[in-house]
């Protein structure tokens, strides 16, 4: 009795009716969705009712002390870690908590990790090559083609994050920098929707630094990506960030254009009574 | 090397490849003339010993090609594939066995010597089916294969790596020498499976066949030295070199890495098994003391000589260490261990990357060519 009338009820649609690689929705705005979300390890609340809405095609920077979240919050977009209590929506289609992590991968959120992890022994192009959405199975794999059509998309890629002379160089002479392209790009291999960037600059020169601020600005844009940065340099931060958010243990302290947020009390509090810019230094 | 064509007629494309061939057919060819025409007093006359020498050479150059697929681009060290080259020879052996018929000495129709002189009846059910060639051959690839499948299996699902994986490797070729050995297994016991008459009608004591079967294990060495290619420059290739220097890497990029490697692991023992059953008709006899552990070391010594990732360092590792073997046994039984440690300490230390790397350096200081062939990476630097 009780299917039947689970049948008649229809507060919402049967799950079976959704089809499962549907593409994200963003009419209603936000393509990422966090709400009320709290997570603890061991009784220490690591994310304490975080709300958080990144909109289609925005360049977010998240920016908050050591311990303040940052990371934890990517782990649970990334389905990583699951959280206590709260939801989590990307697009207004699909519930992030209810999927797996290679599946919430395969919807198109990409995360670069801190430390670059590119293949050394393969070349710039062949890094690509692998990274590109394909059929992963191994008769595919061993029978794949080269076509016109996968090279243009390797050469778009290699534009964007600027390694086109470097395109037969072996991924492990590489400098610093250049890896940390090279793995952006192997994200954009994958045409991500959400990309969430992990300290990109960090261990950078000053003149890779600005590289960096103006790829992670020309990806961000509506029809393209939405990036989210998490980053501990200010002047970096500044110099790329229309919105900032700041973390203060695990949920939002201040949010606001980099100006507004910077002579917020509450952050210049948090921030040992210093300036934002200051602490960078 | 990213040419669109399809991943069997690539390799033909290749440098490397056409040279390797090349060399190879220019050698076989170069052998038979030699033995054909000379007359035997002639200095450059090449006898049916010698012949069949290198031709025991040649199984082994397959052997270590083997290994290198798993070795140089998966970096799954295997001590172990003694064993999966013992099996093809048993499959061999067991078909060489049926061979004989009633021509051996107790003259039994059915049965080979050893099971009348254990007194046994009947011929053992897995003895079924070796008086068919194309069953016997089948068996040389199904039996390592099999087992590689198995073992792969449960090994790369629960992902054992590294130096783990070594050491089951040696205990699995350890516990099937045991087995072997016994009596009861129905394969020979310690003698193991000798005084083989004839393979496929052919006298084996002839001198025709020795030819032919040289020719055909140096057809066998460029097939698998040709597939392996196929599949090293192919894409799965470059999962597996991915695999080998950064597996969790790979596997957040959607490939079932475990999969990979036990594809590749599979290919690979059925390549051991293939030069193992072209070994034993050519050595005459096929014992437990190819399931020895010290043997699966000494393949693994070979392709470290030699050059590991090339594939033709495995050959001409193979080849030089066991022509450096059969000399050194012949002058100095005694000191052969020692040159093999002392050559590898040296090769160790001064040529890190083998002879091959040796001959690549060489190469690239007459003509610097934009190469990146997918060499192993030494010891990461920090290379922040």
């Amino acid at each position: 009795m009780s299917f039947l009338h689970s049948l008649a009820d229809r507060d919402r649609v049967f799950d079976f009716l959704v089809p499962a690689a549907s593409p994200v929705d963003v009419r209603h705005g936000p393509i990422l969705y966090l709400d009320g979300v709290t997570v603890s390890f061991d009784g220490f609340r690591a994310i304490n009712d975080l709300n958080l809405t990144i909109d289609d095609g925005e360049l977010r920077c998240i920016i908050g002390p050591n311990g303040a979240g940052k990371t934890t919050m990517m782990d649970i977009i990334t389905g990583k870690t699951r959280p206590d209590s709260g939801s989590v929506w990307f697009g207004s289609r699909h519930d992030l908590l209810a999927k797996s992590e290679p599946e919430i991968a395969s919807l198109g959120i990409g995360r670069k990790f801190q430390k670059p992890t590119v293949f050394e022994a393969l070349t710039v192009f062949e890094n690509l090559e692998l990274a590109m959405s394909a059929d992963k199975r191994i008769l595919p794999t061993l029978t794949a083609r080269l076509t016109g059509e996968i090279r243009d998309r390797i050469e778009e890629v290699l534009a964007t994050v600027g390694l086109v002379e470097c395109r037969q160089r072996l991924a492990g002479i590489l400098s610093h920098g250049q890896k940390q392209w090279l793995e952006i790009g192997m994200l954009l291999m994958q045409r991500p929707r959400l990309l969430l960037v992990d300290e990109p600059v960090a261990g950078m020169t000053e003149q890779e630094m600005e590289r960096t601020a103006e790829l992670l600005t020309s990806l961000a844009g509506k029809g393209k990506q939405s990036v989210v940065v998490v980053e501990h340099d200010m002047g970096f931060v500044r110099s790329i960030a229309r919105t900032v958010t700041v973390l203060h243990q695990g949920s939002v302290l201040a949010e606001g254009s980099m100006d507004q947020v910077s002579h917020d009390p509450k952050v210049v509090e948090v921030y040992l009574g210093a300036d934002p810019d200051e602490e960078a230094a | 090397m990213h040419c669109s064509s399809s991943w069997l007629t690539r390799p033909f494309r290749e440098r490397a490849t056409q040279c390797f061939l090349g060399i190879l057919l220019a050698a076989l060819a170069v052998v038979t003339l030699f033995n054909l025409t000379l007359p035997a007093e002639h200095p450059l006359h090449v006898s049916t010993y010698t012949v069949t020498l290198l031709g025991k050479y040649l199984s082994y150059a397959l052997l270590a090609v083997a290994v290198d697929l798993v070795w140089g681009y998966l970096g799954i060290l295997s001590l172990g594939h003694g064993a999966f080259f013992a099996l093809g020879g048993y499959a061999m052996g067991m078909y060489l066995m049926r061979q004989i018929g009633d021509r051996g000495t107790y003259g039994d129709p059915l049965l080979p010597d050893f099971m009348v002189f254990l007194d046994w009846d009947a011929l053992p059910w897995y003895w079924l089916g070796f008086d068919m060639a194309w069953f016997a051959f089948l068996m040389v690839l199904l039996a390592p294969g099999l087992l590689a499948l198995v073992f792969g299996f449960l090994a790369f699902r629960s992902r054992v790596t590294g130096v783990y994986l070594s050491i089951i490797t040696q205990a699995l070729t350890f516990a099937l020498m045991l087995a072997f050995f016994r009596n009861e297994m129905g394969f020979g016991g310690n003698n193991g499976l000798t005084d083989f008459k004839e393979l496929l009608g052919f006298d084996l004591r002839s001198d025709a066949t020795r030819l032919g079967l040289f020719l055909a294990t140096g057809m066998a060495l460029a097939v698998g030295y040709v597939l392996c290619r196929a599949i090293v420059s192919s894409k799965l290739g470059r999962v597996c070199v991915a695999t080998r220097d950064a597996e969790a890497r790979t596997r957040f990029l959607g490939y079932r890495v475990e999969r990979f490697q036990l594809f590749v692991f599979v290919v690979s023992a059925m390549l051991a098994g293939v030069a193992g059953a072209l070994y034993v008709p050519q050595v005459g006899i096929i014992n437990p003391s190819e399931f020895s552990p010290i043997f699966s070391i000494e393949i693994v010594l070979w392709v470290a000589l030699g050059g590991r990732a090339t594939l033709y360092g495995a050959v001409i590792g193979a080849i030089l260490v066991n022509y450096a073997k059969t000399v050194f046994t012949g002058v100095m039984p005694d000191a052969w261990l020692f040159a093999l440690g002392g050559m590898f300490v040296l090769v160790t230390v001064l040529l890190p990357k083998g002879i091959a790397g040796l001959l690549a350096y060489r190469l690239r200081r007459r003509r610097p060519p934009p190469s990146s062939s997918p060499e192993p990476t030494a010891p990461r630097e920090a290379s922040a």
